[in-house]
Formats: C-alpha cells, sequence, structure tokens
C-alpha cells in the first residue's frame, strides 16, 4: 500500500463521478435500501461504511489507484466495446456489445470480488467469506482471494454444490474452501444465511464479500462503484467509436450487479434508456400454495419488503414469507434485487423486462452462431430481450455481455435438447450418453 | 426506563425474582404438540415465554432453530394460524413474539396490494395491521432480530398505541452510541445476548455476558440474557452476575427435535420441556438469592 494519506488522483475523481451519489449518504434509495441486520452485524456494517468513504470515494492510501491498476494486469481491464454484425443487420440498428465475458474469469463478478479483497484487505482483515449460487461469484473471490493471499472460505448450498460441480473444482483450485450448507433447500438464499451466521461470529477478523448490490448498506452502493467501471468504459468507448452516447443500454438482472455496473454513469444521461432484462422463467404465474415463483422477476413481479438486510423488491407470497425463484439461469435465480434497480424501476428511470426461459436459450444460440460469442445463459436473456423488442429501441443499442457461457454448457444441452430451436445444432449426440 | 414499559405482565414477570424467559418455535413440528411444549415451558415455571414465528429466512439463527423454523413451515404454520395458537393457549406467563420483519411488515396488506398492482404503486400499511392483531391475540410484546433501532420508528409507534412492548437485543459488540439509541427506545426487557454468534446451546457462558451486563447497568430496563444457555448452572451464573432474566431457546427447541428424531409421544417431550424449564428456573432463584442475600446481610 502506498504511504499517500489521501490521493487526489484522477483514478480517485472517478469514484466521485455523476451518477453514483445514491445511496451514500444514508443507504436511502428512496423508499429502498437501509441497514435490516442483527444487531450483533451493526458494528461491522458501520466498520465497512467508514473504510468506504475513506477507500473507495476518498481514495485513502491510494486504495483506487491500487485496485484499477490490478483491474488492467489481474483482470485484463478495459473490455472492449465491440460492433456486433449480424445482430446489426437483423435487427437493423447499431448493436455494441461490451465484453465483460472477456473479464478474467469470464464474467463481471471479478469487479465486485477483487475490490472487495483488497478493500477487506486494507481494513486488516484477515480473511475471507463468500456466498454463492452458481458458483460465478464463488469463483470471483477464490481468484481476488488467491491473488492477494487472504484465506476465504465460500458456503455454497448442497444442491448447487451438485449442479456446479467445476466451479466447486475452480475454488478449490484456487486455495478456498468451500463448505456445503444443508439446511432449507440448499441454495443461494440458505448460503447467505449461513455466511451471514458466520460473519455474526466472526466480524473481528473476517470480511464478508456480497456478491451483487443487495444486503445492508454499505454493500449496494459499494459492490455498485466497484461495477461501475462497466458502464464508465463503455460511455466513453461509446464515445469515442461511434462520436455519441447509446440511445439504449441493455442488461440481463438478478441481483443486479452486472445491470447497475452497466447503467450507473448512463443514469444521468436522460437520452439513453436503460433495460433491465429479469428472467421471466418458465411463466409469471405464482404458485402461492407451494410458496413457488416459477421466474426471477422481482422487479418486474415483485413487491417490496425486507430481505437479506435491505428493503427491495422481493417475490414473496401474501404472508411476507420468500418464494423459491426458478430461471434456466442459476445465476439470475434470486428472489430479491439490489435496493437502487427498485427505486429506478419506481421513478421511471429504468424499465423492467421479463425473458422467459425458451426466449433466453434462443438468444443463447442466436450469438453463438451468428457472433462466435457463447454466452452465460443469464446474459442470454438480454440478447432474448433484443429479439422481441428491438423495434422498439433507437439506432445504437449496448448490450452488456456480462459473462461467458463455458460454465453452462451442460445446462444448455439439456435444456436445447427439450426444445425445437433454430439457431441450435442437433444435441441429441450429447444426451446420448457419450 | 422500566417504568416506561407497555406490557403489565411483562413488567410483573420481572418484578420479583428473575424471569425466565423459555422461547419455542410455535408450529414445531405441528400445531397441536406444540401447545403442549409451549404449556409445559408454563408449568415449568416459564414467567415469559417467546414464541417464534417462522420466517424462510432466518439470518439470525443457528441451525438448531432454523431446522425448527423450517419443520413449522413444512407444517404450515402462517402469521395467522400463528396468531389462533396464541389464542388458544392456556398459560399464565406473559407472551412475546420473536419474528423477522418481513412478517410484520406485509401483514394484512394483501388487499392493499392488489389494489397497488392496478395503480402500479405500493400502498403497504406498514406494521400496524400485525401489531393491532397481535394485541387481539394477546401478545404483549415483539422481538425483531433484523430490525435495526434506526428503522424501528414506526413499530415503535404502533407497539405504543397497541399496549405492547418492543425488545431489542444488544450484542456485545454494540458500541455505546449506539447503545443509547437503542435503549431509548426499547421497552419490557432487554435481551442481552451473551456472546458473538447466532443462537445455540453451548457449554459454557462467556465472559462476554458480565461485560454487557456491566455496560448496561446504568439502564433501568430490565436485562434479560440469552444465547448458549442450556443447563441450570448457568442460569445460576448469569443471574448471580446480575441478570434479571435468562432467556432460553436453543436448549428447549433441542428437546422438541430429539423427541421428533427419537420417535417419542408429545406428552414425554412435553415431560422433559417441563423438567428442563424448572431445573433452569431454580437455578434463576439460586442465582438470585446468592446475588440478593450478602447484600441484605450487610
Amino acid at each position: 500500500m502506498s504511504e499517500t494519506e489521501s490521493s487526489t488522483s484522477e483514478v480517485g475523481e472517478l469514484s466521485r463521478r455523476p451518477g453514483r451519489e445514491r445511496g451514500r449518504d444514508d443507504g436511502k434509495f428512496g423508499r429502498y435500501g437501509g441497514q435490516y441486520v442483527p444487531e450483533a452485524l451493526m458494528p461491522a456494517i458501520e466498520e465497512l461504511t467508514d473504510a468506504y468513504e475513506r477507500y473507495v470515494l476518498d481514495n485513502e492510501d491510494g486504495f483506487m489507484d491500487e485496485f484499477r491498476e490490478r483491474l488492467a494486469d489481474f483482470g485484463g481491464r478495459p473490455t472492449p466495446l465491440q460492433r456486433a454484425d449480424r445482430l446489426s443487420e437483423r435487427y437493423d440498428t447499431e448493436v455494441y456489445l461490451k465484453r465483460e465475458d472477456l473479464l478474467h474469469g469470464g464474467a463481471h463478478k471479478l469487479n465486485n470480488a477483487l475490490g472487495q479483497v483488497l478493500l477487506a484487505k486494507y481494513m486488516g482483515k484477515e480473511r475471507i467469506i463468500a456466498e454463492t449460487g452458481a458458483g460465478q461469484h464463488g469463483t470471483a473471490t477464490a481468484m481476488a482471494a488467491a491473488h492477494l493471499d487472504m484465506p476465504c472460505t465460500i458456503y455454497m448450498g448442497e444442491r448447487d454444490i451438485n449442479r456446479q460441480r467445476p466451479n466447486v473444482f475452480r475454488m478449490k483450485l484456487n486455495g478456498s474452501e468451500v463448505k456445503p450448507v444443508t439446511t432449507g433447500r440448499g441454495t443461494l438464499k440458505e448460503a447467505i444465511s449461513e455466511t451471514m451466521r458466520d460473519w455474526a461470529e466472526t466480524v473481528e477478523d473476517t470480511h464478508y464479500v456480497i456478491g451483487s448490490i443487495v444486503g445492508p448498506h454499505p454493500f449496494p452502493v459499494m459492490v455498485r462503484d466497484f461495477q461501475a467501471v462497466i458502464s464508465e468504459e463503455a460511455r466513453e468507448q461509446s464515445i469515442e467509436k461511434t462520436g455519441g452516447l447509446p440511445t439504449d443500454v441493455v442488461a440481463c438482472a438478478g441481483g443486479g450487479s452486472n445491470t447497475m455496473g452497466a447503467f450507473a454513469d448512463f443514469v444521468d444521461d436522460e437520452s439513453v434508456d436503460l433495460h433491465a432484462v429479469e428472467a421471466g422463467g418458465s411463466t409469471l404465474e405464482v404458485d402461492e400454495e407451494a410458496g413457488v415463483a416459477p421466474n426471477s422477476a422481482s422487479l418486474y413481479a415483485g413487491d417490496e419488503g425486507v430481505l437479506h438486510g435491505a428493503r427491495t423488491k422481493l417475490l414473496q407470497d401474501s404472508d411476507g414469507q420468500i418464494m423459491e425463484s426458478h430461471s434456466i439461469s442459476s445465476g439470475l435465480d434470486y428472489a430479491g434485487v439490489g435496493p437502487e434497480l427498485a427505486y429506478l424501476v419506481d421513478e421511471g428511470r429504468v424499465s423492467p423486462v421479463a425473458v422467459d426461459d425458451d426466449a433466453a436459450l434462443e438468444g443463447f444460440h442466436r450469438l453463438s452462431s451468428t457472433e462466435g460469442i457463447i454466452p452465460a445463459l443469464e446474459t442470454a436473456h438480454a440478447f432474448g430481450f433484443l429479439e422481441e423488442h428491438h423495434e422498439d429501441l433507437g439506432e445504437r443499442v449496448v448490450v452488456n455481455v456480462s459473462g461467458r457461457g463455458d460454465k453452462d454448457l451442460d445446462a444448455a444441452i439439456e435444456e436445447t435438447d427439450q426444445r425445437d430451436i433454430d439457431e441450435a445444432p442437433d444435441m441429441s449426440m450429447f444426451t446420448g450418453g457419450i | 426506563m422500566a417504568d416506561t414499559g407497555n406490557s403489565e405482565a411483562i413488567a410483573e414477570a420481572f418484578a420479583d425474582g428473575p424471569a425466565y424467559v423459555p422461547y419455542l418455535v410455535v408450529g414445531d413440528p405441528d400445531y397441536e404438540s406444540s401447545k403442549a411444549y409451549v404449556e409445559a415451558l408454563d408449568r415449568g415455571g416459564a414467567d415469559v415465554i417467546e414464541l417464534g414465528l417462522p420466517f424462510s429466512e432466518p439470518i439470525a439463527e443457528g441451525s438448531t432453530i432454523q431446522e425448527a423454523l423450517v419443520r413449522s413451515l413444512d407444517a404450515g404454520m402462517t402469521p395467522d394460524r400463528f396468531f389462533a395458537f396464541a389464542e388458544e393457549l392456556d398459560v399464565d406467563a406473559a407472551l412475546v413474539c420473536m419474528t423477522y420483519y418481513n412478517l410484520i411488515y406485509q401483514y394484512g396488506d394483501s388487499e392493499a396490494r392488489s389494489a397497488s398492482d392496478a395503480s402500479g404503486e405500493t400502498a403497504s400499511a406498514g406494521p400496524r395491521p400485525f401489531v393491532e392483531r397481535a394485541a387481539a391475540a394477546g401478545i404483549e410484546g415483539l422481538v425483531v432480530p433484523d430490525l435495526p433501532a434506526e428503522e424501528a420508528d414506526p413499530l415503535r409507534e404502533a407497539c405504543d398505541e397497541f399496549g405492547l412492548d418492543l425488545v431489542f437485543i444488544v450484542a456485545p459488540t454494540t458500541r455505546a452510541d449506539r447503545l443509547d439509541r437503542l435503549m431509548e427506545r426499547v421497552s419490557g426487557y432487554v435481551y442481552v445476548q451473551a456472546r458473538l454468534g447466532t443462537t445455540g446451546a453451548r457449554d459454557d457462558v462467556s465472559d462476554q455476558t458480565t461485560q454487557s451486563l456491566d455496560r448496561l447497568r446504568e439502564y433501568d430496563v430490565p436485562k434479560a440474557v440469552g444465547f448458549g444457555i442450556s443447563a441450570g448452572e448457568h442460569a445460576e451464573r448469569i443471574v448471580a452476575g446480575g441478570a434479571d432474566g435468562i432467556i432460553v431457546g436453543s436448549a428447549l427447541v433441542d428437546i422438541v427435535a430429539e423427541g421428533v428424531e427419537d420417535d417419542l409421544s408429545t406428552a414425554e417431550i412435553a415431560d422433559r420441556l417441563e423438567a428442563l424449564s424448572r431445573e433452569l428456573k431454580e437455578g434463576a432463584e439460586r442465582g438470585y438469592a446468592a446475588r440478593v442475600e450478602p447484600a441484605e446481610s450487610r
């Protein structure tokens, strides 16, 4: 760490850019946000708030400079903004891809994980914990922890461990301990609860790296600020390459970290329409009796409540019990969403749209076969949206390619085999037991 | 201030001698046997009973209680059934509801919500309908582990309107400025978390307890210590150390869980709960005697 007490370098200024002021003072985004956590965790999040203000906002000890340098050298930033020639032709509009799939690890997740693990180091913490659903945030955190030489424990639902074995292996290769969570249904929300429990016992020397713009303040603003590098670059690249701002920015939304990262610096550009594409799952109909919402469209179909430390939009039953969500992409499979997105949707600044499993899978094949980019199934929802709504969009559209699809090949084979999709290759040779 | 409490029943529970405050999850493992278990706590000497209303994401609970919450939810527990349960109970102890804020916030809100869906706006009635219904069911107080003092004003107001106490948890890590904020809003009793971590029975009682009690000495509200108490001697030591009451959860929930596991009858499980209750209550009284007598003989 550098000797400088505080720096006013250009990099330090970046985190003070317009569009990133919301929520910084009190953790509130209109009615959303807040700090709904057990008393035992309050001192930890107060300490974290203080560290966020000093290191991230004020660039104390040159934190932001080191963060940006490591994002460049270890992460490979900046990622390109690439013109998608075939899609541009297909939709008769300029389609640009923000290639977060080219970031180290294959997804935008590293922006946040590297920022938080580095922050933990500046705070003098000795141990990292994190939750993971599909394993994307877990693998990013494990990479960052190995890179920065911090011991790391990842909590993951037992069911998710069985579904995502390669990611579990990746985390272990990077030296992290993976703890299976057997309570409840063994998925992301149980893993979050379990990680909070660990944190409640170990707050003094441990930092909890939350994987999205969710949770109690300061996590939503802090994760947004780390991810905002996406829109910061995309905005400059768009001006440089096309001479102007895009008319539309499209990003998929689960918890919402790639979404808010792609939107942050465009929020104040009123000419730019922002589209948050949620997982419509198999249907938007809810099975109240079974407590199941066969989708993850909390912005589009959810309503206000309190979950995992924040007031936000949720999929819940009429009693307030949280519903089991579903999506073809496990990374979008979460019953809540970041409070800032809930606010921006209420304000009319962000348009929420739901794209179902079928359209997402078609988007997956379309991008793979026409542009040579295999997207994550999460990202594929944004391309499902493009197909369905391109006529409503302006002449220059930026789509955030939040991650690559290598991790989803097994799921893609299985799901494709059950459907009849135009652009898809014949999958039978892969499902025949070879 | 102790005398600013809303519930007379809770004030009385702490008035003479130490209060034994047991916790069970309502509806664990099913509605009817759970009623027998809660009534057994009462026979065993409970002064206040904390009734757990299960939420699907209980971030402040250890695995013992979390599994009990899952059993109860799987058996069909809902806020309305919870209130019916409280109404049907035949107990002397004061009843307190322990649950998470989302259930309180959403209660009675479905009409407002379906109306709001049409208009595209959310119109929540806030925590008031829940508190009104709880008061009607004979609930005297609320403990909401995920509701910090900073967000608690609407619930505090509703509790004052309907005569309920609002109990806050103080942790070993709670800083002085936060302590003041909590103590301005607490009533009935303060839940002193004996050590860091989530709920769960432990063998030893942390000396973080003594420190916490020392910090709270200047506040004139009853102090009930919880987290990790599972035997009469823990109760004795904690009360001798200055606690006005003891809160016991996981050790009791464990009895239910083991009973279910071993296929014991409802009556056998109830007997065990009553026996442990008696042990804990007697331990607390011994601790109280040890604290009071030397002072009196001086």
